[in-house]
């Protein structure tokens, strides 16, 4: 049998991993009766359920609804009830929050709480950011920025930082892999540490369950109500985690969280970081990885776009054998990727110089939402003529999917607003879209077109995002 | 005094600490059950086969019911009995449950829930407003019309005649805390429930019903809601009388709670409608004569739906005087979950309306549309009376119209006029994206228009030791009403608001309540509250005088002492002597609302003790080539009488806006062609986030008493500020205005979602 061991407000447990998909959120409420954390979507989507996780690369808000117990080992949890100090003396987020009114009905309250502590001991005063993950029905969201900011001069309190300092307490559970995998297929690791162990046994094992940062698996099992075939969680394997710099390519291993991914590109893309800053929220940017992201498949992802457009390569891997595609050959038809059994996605490969590219969102919440379209740019001008061009959408097909007719109407022509409009009639040859719930077909492919326009204009410098505007 | 400190929320510290106890979160024994239902996957259609033999073998499950199980079919309704617990023969909307699982836990009964084979006759299904128009299906005979003055010999005789048709969507409550209920079997034969809801003795009427008990052997408890907004008035009725049910049945405890999405697809939200409307109106906008039409979307069962639709009608005046009108209201019966209860009940609808008229007035004399709306305002109650007296299109005499005043008072401190003119000029250089701005008012009627639930009890204990238990029938969902209520309380102890114990509401305590709805909390349940504290206090006062030989009204209760004949004794001491004198400490109070009579089939009486004032100016942008839009600034001045609490009221003011704002922007729900709510969650349904409040946010209290005798002169704000978001409507409609040459009006349906307002800029652009 193996077990799970973390620190749970500071106390050191262990649980089985007899139930590698009970959520952190039903062990803390049903087990252990830490009823502070609530269950609001069960999906990820409302925040109620946050706690601060700690691990070797510092604090992160997670969602606990949609977090495996397995992905917690070796890692400290710390829930609303963890907040307070050990004399019950409210943290100072806690304290300001009373202050300024900023609960009403109090259900959300624990989860913006812990939000708010994590923002603050990282330091950071982009409340709107931290917070999008945390949804409020009541207040207005007014009250609790304002008691936001009256903490940020406040003091970390002594508490909150001792679970980095005791993670060494924890006696990691047995359910980490002692790299002896069977190849014709025995027991899962639950939580292997060896990557190439780990793709010998995931070769033999292609009916395996890979999950990253489960804010996709986690609805599997939370909404669908699914069992989930021999789980593997990737969260241990350190080499998929990597981010180099490597001459003028950027590598990223496909277990980089998307978090991790926004600060790395924020200086090479920032177009892409602040795509990425509105790729779900923080709680779910802490967890999603690139490499499930692009595994996934979803047509409505927001990566895949931006990468295709930035000229990114696929990274597979098969036991010991790699291969290496344009990340666009991969999505072959809704659903439907150019991976075999027992292969895995290892790492992505980008271009750290892309001057021009941009990336755009488009949804109905600009927080937090799933893009209806997500457009990438990557136009290079010389001597006022387009050279070369690389367009991709999301949410235009039943794939990310590259605009070939729009780029071969602006390849070879001047870069002119006449360009774009004859680039811009050209889309419909590209996609067909789909009505859907978030968006109708002529709103898509209306909108996707006047990105183009959108791009034109940004690249000449001038206003075109309504989130630039401050009075 | 106590009254009108800016104290925090009662539970607030309960609340970040994670301490405060939610249905949830209350320890069960452990022998309890867990159901779920088993939803309807068909719109409309008779059941042909049921086959549960697979939920029945499924891991965990103790019991199982459909249709058969009941020669009787407990009803759910909270007007006529037309909501079967389970679904008898024919089942109504895509969500409705059909059957019933107990299982041991929550997860085994979710997931036996799925197991249900069920075959349906489908049978055409009425979805939206032109399918239930041409089926004329309906509630009530046909639709309810008022009249008042000429509206048809006035609007012929208008030099100008605007008309226009227009979609306001529904809305989603997203209380953050889903329906839940649970049932203990008491060892009497009776049950006690502790349920989220707005309305404990409705459930406690209901469970009984059920059970064929009488009321006084159901107990209904709640101590707090995590939200209701209106979506726990009626809808938690079905999971309360499933665990009453179940927990009879079984001998054992059990709860029921939704999953979110469960709860979405399940329970009613906003009505949605379509309005249509005619306005006879002079060059300068004056409006001469109105016609509208209201088209409701109510849905599969008659639920609130009448009283709704009439809070619509009795709104679509808003701040204007329109002596000749004509409202004609369609309430249609659609296979779609039952439309209920949110958060102004219809008002915000009837409001929506009118300013949308006076929007396309404004455009078609080309007047600032603020000026459109002061030309057409009642007359402000400061001025000398008319005669005959202005009233409203139900016939009440408008005594305490306070517009102009709060009007020019945020025209001027949110610079509205200038900022219009920066805007414009700010447009000119703009080609990608405009700006646009808005003030929009708000009159909202405060009173049940159902005169009967204009009544509230409460109880309070004084205690030996000088401590003060309160109880009372309204309910706790986040707008801190027991807050209120104990500083009433406190108030007329003269002790500190801490001094007094709130209680769980709690049907064995304070009998036939009414829900707590119709922003009506702290103006009946204070009134009660005062009224039994005043009994006891009269009661110490008349002990305390007779030692000193003085009179009653000599005794001053203040800063935790009882004064009198110059000697000052603690509260607690006096406490102590009364009740060993033999004075009771504990009394009810009782409270009714006085001056209210209404007819509704004609259309006619005096329905709201007063009315609460506010109004807003918001600006936006948008973007002409997305249509995504922002809200850049927000000024509010909003009246709530002498404020019981302002920071409690500053709260209610800006939650209800930024919630209003979400109801006509974001917030979009999408039935596909089969009538599958395909938005059911929060990862397709969006409440706005914490980025789309409006990041320059000036909130102002207009704190003058009420003209009317309410508890500390005090005026209702949960529902009115609600309103104040279609200040964001009119300001898009104003951004997307500049995109044009002035020829054509917006027409801008609501939700304005990006799509929407791509569209309405095409349009002003002149494509098609």
């Amino acid at each position: 049998m193996s077990e799970i061991a973390f620190l749970l407000n500071g106390t050191p447990i262990r649980v089985s991993g007899d139930a590698p998909t009970r959520t952190l959120l039903d062990f803390l409420r049903e087990t252990k009766g830490l009823t502070g954390t609530k269950e609001g979507c069960n999906e990820g989507d409302c925040g109620a359920c946050t706690v601060m996780v700690t691990d070797e690369d510092g604090a992160k808000a997670l969602n606990s609804c949609i977090l495996f117990l397995p992905q917690l080992n070796g890692k400290a949890v710390r829930t609303v009830e963890g907040l307070s100090g050990p004399a019950g003396e409210m943290h100072p987020v806690q304290a300001a929050m009373v202050n300024h009114h900023g609960s009403q009905c109090g259900f959300c309250t624990p989860g913006f709480c812990v939000s708010m502590a994590v923002g603050h001991m990282a330091g950071r005063t982009d409340h709107d950011t931290v917070l999008a993950g945390n949804l409020c029905r009541c207040t207005g969201y007014a009250p609790i920025i304002r008691a936001a900011k009256a903490t940020e001069a406040a003091p970390v309190p002594a508490w909150m930082t001792t679970d980095a300092f005791n993670l060494a307490q924890i006696s990691a559970g047995d359910a980490t892999d002692s790299g002896d995998h069977r190849r014709d297929g025995g027991e899962a690791p639950l939580t292997p540490r060896d990557l190439d162990a780990f793709a010998d046994w995931y070769a033999a094992n292609p009916d395996a369950t890979l999950i990253a940062g489960a804010t996709d698996v986690g609805l599997w099992v939370t909404k669908q109500l699914r069992d989930l075939p021999k789980p593997a969680f990737l969260g241990g394997l350190a080499d998929l985690k990597g981010i180099d710099r490597q001459g003028d390519t950027l590598r990223l291993g496909a277990g980089v969280t998307i978090e991790a991914l926004r600060a790395a590109v924020a200086p090479l893309h920032p177009s892409f970081a602040e795509l990425l800053r509105r790729y779900a929220s923080l709680q779910v940017r802490n967890a999603a990885t690139i490499g499930g992201n692009i595994a996934n498949g979803s047509p409505i992802g927001d990566g895949p776009p931006a990468l295709i457009a930035l000229g990114a390569t696929l990274h597979l891997r098969r036991g010991q054998e790699r291969r290496a595609i344009a990340l666009e050959d991969f999505f072959l038809e809704y659903r439907k990727q150019d991976r075999l059994p027992g292969e895995f996605v290892e790492a992505v490969t980008l271009p750290a110089h892309a001057p021009a590219f941009r990336v755009y969102k488009l949804s109905k919440r600009f927080d937090q939402d799933i893009s209806a379209v997500c457009g990438g740019f990557n136009v290079t001008v010389i001597d006022g003529k387009v050279q070369n061009a690389r367009i991709a959408f999301g949410g235009m097909a039943g794939i990310p999917k590259r605009a070939t007719a729009v780029e071969a109407a602006l390849v070879g022509n001047r870069w002119t607003l006449e360009t774009v409009a004859a680039a811009k009639a050209a889309m419909a040859q590209d996609f067909a879209p789909m009505t859907d719930m978030r968006a109708s077909a002529d709103y898509r492919l209306m909108a996707a077109q006047n990105m183009l326009t959108r791009y034109f204009h940004d690249l000449a410098g001038r206003p075109v995002s309504v989130l630039e505007v401050t009075l | 005094m106590t009254m009108g400190k800016p104290l925090p929320h009662d539970s607030a510290p309960l609340h970040v600490t994670g301490q405060a106890r939610y249905a949830d979160d209350i320890a069960l024994p452990g022998a309890a059950l867990h159901l779920a239902f088993g939803l309807s996957t068909c719109a409309h259609g008779v059941i042909s086969a049921i086959d549960l033999s697979a939920v029945q073998a499924a891991p965990g499950v103790v019991a199982v019911y459909s249709a058969t199980d009941f020669p009787d079919m407990p009803d759910c309704s909270p007007s006529v009995h037309d909501e079967p617990l389970l679904a008898v023969g024919r089942v109504h909307y895509v969500g409705q449950p059909v059957f019933l699982v107990v299982a041991d836990s929550h997860l085994a009964a979710r997931k036996a829930a799925r197991l249900g084979k069920i075959s349906y006759e489908e049978l055409p299904a009425l979805l939206t407003v032109d399918a239930a128009l041409a089926a004329n299906s309906r509630f009530e005979q046909g639709p309810v019309i008022w009249t008042k003055g000429d509206p048809s010999g006035a609007m012929a005789r208008a030099p100008h005649v605007t008309e226009g048709s227009f979609e306001v969507g529904g809305q989603e409550h997203f209380y953050l805390e889903g329906q839940i209920a649970l049932a203990h079997p008491t060892d009497d034969g009776g049950v006690s429930v502790i349920s989220s809801t707005q309305h404990p003795t409705e459930i406690q009427h209901k469970v009984a019903h059920a059970l064929h008990m009488p009321m006084s052997a159901v107990r209904v408890e709640t101590r707090r809601m995590g939200g209701g907004f209106g979506g726990k008035e009626s809808q938690g009725n079905a999971l309360a009388i499933a665990c009453a049910l179940a927990a009879r049945a079984t001998g054992r405890a059990c709860k029921m709670r939704y999953d979110r999405d469960d709860d979405m697809m399940i329970t009613g939200k906003r009505h949605d409608l379509r309005i249509k409307y005619r306005v006879g109106h002079d060059a300068e906008g004056r409006i001469l004569g109105i016609e509208f039409i209201h088209l409701f979307r109510c849905g599969w069962s008659q639920d609130l739906s009448l009283p709704v639709a009439d809070r619509a009608m009795l709104h679509a005046d808003n701040c204007y005087h329109l002596p000749d009108i004509r409202i004609e209201s369609h309430r249609l019966r659609t296979n779609t979950q039952s439309a209920t209860a949110y958060r102004g009940f219809g008002g915000p609808q009837g409001i929506v309306g009118i300013e949308r008229v006076i929007d396309h007035v404004a455009h078609a004399v080309g007047r600032e549309p603020l000026d459109v709306r002061l030309l057409n305002f009642y007359r402000s109650n400061a001025t000398p009376a008319v005669t005959p007296a202005q009233t409203t299109p139900f016939h009440m005499e408008m005594e305490d119209f306070i517009g102009h005043e709060l009007v020019a008072e945020l025209e001027n401190s949110s610079n509205y006029r200038a900022r219009k003119a920066e805007i414009a000029a700010w447009n000119s250089t703009n080609p990608i994206l405009k700006r646009g701005i808005a003030l929009t008012p708000v009159k909202f009627g405060i009173s049940f228009t159902l005169t009967w639930l204009n009544q509230a009890g409460a109880l309070v204990h004084v205690y030996q030791d000088g401590s003060v238990m309160l109880n009372h029938g309204g309910t706790e969902m986040g707008q801190g009403l027991n807050q209120k209520v104990a500083q009433v309380v406190a108030g007329v102890f003269g002790l500190e608001t801490d001094a007094v114990k709130i209680t769980a509401t709690d049907t064995a305590k304070v009998p036939n309540t009414s829900a707590t709805a119709a922003s009506s909390g702290s103006d009946l349940n204070g009134m009660a509250a005062r009224a039994a504290a005043e009994t006891i206090r009269n009661r110490m006062a008349d002990f305390i005088a007779d030692k000193h030989q003085t009179k009653p009204a000599a005794v001053r209760f203040e800063s935790g002492l009882v004064k009198v004949a110059g000697e000052h004794y603690a509260f607690a001491q006096v406490a102590a002597w009364a009740y060993q004198a033999r004075i009771s400490l504990s009394s009810t109070g009782y409270y009714a609302t006085p001056k209210i009579t209404w007819d509704r089939v004609k259309g006619r009486g005096r329905p709201f003790l007063y009315f609460a004032y506010g109004a807003a100016v918001s600006e936006v942008v948008i973007d002409t080539l997305t249509g995504e839009n922002r809200i850049l600034r927000v000024d509010i001045l909003h009246d709530t009488g002498t404020s019981l609490n302002p920071a409690l009221d500053i709260g209610q003011v800006e939650g209800a806006f930024v919630q209003g704002a979400g109801w006509l922007t974001t917030e979009e729900l999408v039935w596909n062609g089969k009538g599958v709510l395909t938005t059911h969650a929060p990862s397709t349904y969006k409440i706005p986030a914490c980025s789309d409040r409006p990041p320059v946010f000036n909130v102002a209290l207009w704190d003058k008493p009420n003209r009317e005798d309410t508890v500390g002169k005090s005026k209702a704000v949960g529902e009115p500020p609600f309103n104040l978001g279609i200040s964001v409507l009119m300001a898009l409609s104003d951004a997307i205005a500049a995109c044009g040459d002035g020829q054509s009006y917006v027409a801008l349906d609501a939700p304005a979602t990006a799509e929407r307002v791509l569209m309405a800029v095409r349009r002003q652009q002149g494509h098609a």
